[in-house]
């Protein structure tokens, strides 16, 4: 099966200081693929290269089988949904910020409603759409800027930290109820998180970043129970 | 009665048009070199901050005089013939109000997440669209820089007077209006003027001020 997105011989620098160097990372349709590691291993840079804001000093991205960069950057983003770690929302109302990707598409104004009716009454916040983005919880405001995503209909989730600044029963809740949606819709997803339970939880596929290299890549059960060597173990805590 | 005279009604809609004319031309230079300098990063950009920050302060004389001597009949652009007009108040306003409509719209933007850029790239906006929506998120700080503005030229005299004139019928505005009433000794109708660009300036930032508020949290 062709990967829907491969990094070959990827280098970056920022600051002129190397943050990652990854020789080969692929993660096949559907997949939900977490990558792992402690802070400033890597991670968020790793997350930049495959939204394309930041450019990398050498190496490649596949998407598709086919150099993502015969696609414009506007075209390729186009084709992913990105979720921060704080939700960044606009300063209007619920169901403008879930409009907003739709309307940079300039969708048809039917389609729009539909698609942010049908993911705020998903993600269970169909009663604030007419609520202003200000006065959510940190939980609520989460579950907005997932909706945003997915109401994209992305080809490619890419989740940074999501859950990071929640506490933890909003946590638990959002983490079961992403896990259902990301199953419901086989949406191909690159989770990135230093919270092993999450990774457990969510993804089918495990890599763990250390120092900007990805050391060891596999099923979740088998990266967490057969660290490849110290290091790794020492971050799995094992 | 001092508001029957035409000639007053003449001065003051002289000044609003001037006025409002500058301020527009310094939206249009102020939106995109203030965004130009809040996002940008290349070298000189400090320099041009500070460049822009000090013409934030600059003194309506100079302006007057260094506009002055350009349009001088004399002067590079003497051949327009723009000395002691409308529009050379506009010139000069402008030269005024750019500044400071630049300098603010630059720090209202650098308030801004820097995360919400990348956020807004991340939703698919083009580089148009992601500007638009940083301005929509600064919205209260930038109609506070069209106010400041507007205040700065329609207060200012120094500049007014000198490239305009103070001819009547002509070039006359509220503020060159009141020092020659004052030169004069006429102070009931110098206060009267003075108290009719007030109420203006006050009408006019009421309004902003509405437009402004009614965007705020609660």
């Amino acid at each position: 099966m062709t990967a829907l997105v491969e990094l070959r011989g990827l280098r970056v620098v920022r600051d002129r200081r190397q943050v990652l160097e990854i020789e080969h990372l692929a993660v096949e349709p559907g997949q939900v693929l977490a990558i792992v590691g402690p802070n400033g291993a890597g991670k968020s840079s790793l997350l930049l290269v495959l939204a394309r804001l930041l450019k990398p000093e050498r190496g490649e991205i596949f998407f598709s089988g086919r150099p993502a960069d015969q696609l414009s950057d506007l075209d390729y983003r186009r084709r992913i949904g990105l979720v921060l770690q704080e939700p960044l929302l606009l300063d209007t109302s619920v169901f403008e910020n879930v409009a907003t990707g739709l309307r940079f598409r300039h969708l048809p104004r039917a389609e729009i409603t539909r698609r942010v009716e049908t993911w705020l009454e998903r993600l269970g916040i169909a009663s604030l759409r007419l609520r202003s983005a200000a006065r959510l919880s940190g939980g609520e405001a989460q579950r907005v800027s997932l909706a945003r995503a997915f109401a994209l209909q992305p080809e490619l989730l890419l989740l940074d930290e999501p859950f990071s600044s929640l506490d933890s029963p909003t946590r638990s809740r959002l983490l079961d109820d992403l896990h259902a949606l990301l199953a419901e819709t086989s949406t191909t997803t690159i989770l990135i998180t230093h919270d092993l339970k999450e990774a457990a939880r969510l993804a089918g596929w495990v890599a763990v970043l250390l120092g900007g290299r990805v050391r060891q890549a596999g099923l979740p059960e088998q990266v967490f129970s057969t660290p490849v060597d110290d290091e790794v173990a020492a971050f799995l805590g094992n | 009665m001092f508001f029957n005279n035409p000639d007053v009604w003449e001065v003051t809609l002289l000044s609003l048009k001037v006025s409002g004319l500058a301020t527009a031309i310094s939206l249009l230079i102020g939106l995109p070199v203030g965004t130009g300098l809040a996002l940008g990063r290349y070298p000189g950009r400090n320099f041009l901050l500070s460049v822009v920050n000090t013409g934030m302060a600059l003194p309506p004389v100079v302006v007057g005089l260094a506009v002055a001597m350009v349009l001088w009949r004399s002067g590079p652009l003497g051949d327009l013939n723009l000395i002691y007009t409308p529009s050379a108040i506009v010139i000069a306003q402008t030269i005024i109000a750019a500044p400071v409509v630049t300098g603010l719209t630059s720090a209202s933007l650098q308030q801004l997440d820097p995360r919400l850029r990348l956020q807004l790239y991340g939703l698919g906006a083009s580089r148009v669209q992601m500007i638009v929506n940083l301005w929509r998120q600064a919205r209260l700080p930038l109609l506070a820089a069209l106010m400041a503005g507007f205040g700065s030229v329609i207060s200012e005299v120094g500049a007014s007077m000198m490239v305009g004139g103070n001819i009547l019928h002509q070039t006359r505005v509220l503020t060159t209006s009141i020092v020659l009433q004052t030169d004069m000794g006429n102070f009931r109708s110098a206060i009267a003027l003075a108290i009719l660009l007030l109420l203006i300036t006050f009408l006019i930032n009421s309004a902003l001020t509405w437009i402004q508020q009614r965007g705020v949290k609660r």
